[in-house]
């Protein structure tokens, strides 16, 4: 095995992340590390997210961080107008911040994905989902990390 | 190396939500870890695509915080019968494939 060479104090997210617990609402990516607020930016664009409608499941303590599962769901029927278009994942001290996007066709029954990420510390997980409303909704989930997944 | 599994059911209940899982075994390397001193060079699967009798159903677009062996669970509904593929793309273009017919009672 290799030794994980993640830079532990590139970035300081304590405040950050007290503030996010609180917020109930805020525009997609404010008061984040820069590189993990443009990575959102760039996927979901500038509106403003709402908490609520949405659940992110990942475990408090992840013993290896090279495989946490992670499951996010939306509220919605997925009929309609009432319709997930997409759910995005981002991690804030990971070194590079993007987990994935995964994009909901019309045969697709629920808002919900259930996938593995890897963290190279424990950290704060981002999982934004946009509505065809135009609507952006949030959620935050903390995880510790035991084994960091050795991303670098 | 590079072997997809797909967990999908043979058969299903027209409009019933059903499950289907997907995992391929691969290193999903970053290009940022190194080992013994050397970087270990960049090899990611960052493309995934579901589809049904041809239309998209689901994609996924995976970074870096993809774990290796990417894994997606995800659920689906059916009219009626129909052949679902999936196609795993890494970035320099080599693709796998898996696909399974699903009938619909």
């Amino acid at each position: 095995m290799t030794r994980c060479a993640a830079g532990l104090d590139r970035r300081s997210v304590l405040g950050v992340t007290l503030m996010l617990v609180a917020m109930p609402t805020s525009r997609a990516g404010d008061a984040l590390p820069p590189d993990v607020a443009a990575a959102i930016r760039e996927q979901v664009g500038g509106a403003a997210a709402t908490e609520g409608g949405i659940a992110l499941r990942a475990p408090e303590t992840a013993e290896n961080g090279a495989f946490v599962p992670v499951t996010v769901s939306v509220h919605s029927a997925m009929a309609g107008d009432d319709r997930c278009l997409a759910i995005h994942l981002f991690a804030t001290r990971n070194p590079t911040p993007g987990v994935a996007s995964y994009r909901f066709g019309a045969g697709i029954a629920r808002a919900e994905v259930s996938v593995r990420v890897r963290l190279a510390e424990g950290q704060m997980l981002l999982a934004y989902a946009e509505m065809a409303d135009g609507s952006v909704r949030r959620a935050v989930a903390r995880v510790a990390v035991t084994t960091g997944g050795c991303l670098t | 190396m590079t072997t997809p599994r797909i967990r999908v059911p043979s058969s299903v209940k027209a409009g019933e939500p059903f499950e289907i899982r997907t995992l391929i075994d691969h290193p999903m390397e970053t290009g940022l870890r190194h080992q013994t001193g050397q970087t270990v060079a960049r090899r990611m699967i960052t493309r995934f695509e579901a589809q049904a009798d041809g239309a998209l159903l689901f994609t996924a677009d995976f970074r870096n915080g993809t774990s290796a062996n990417p894994y997606v669970a995800f659920h689906a509904r059916l009219a009626q019968t129909t052949t679902i593929s999936f196609l795993w793309r890494e970035e320099d273009g080599r693709e796998y494939r898996a696909a399974q017919q699903v009938t619909v009672s």
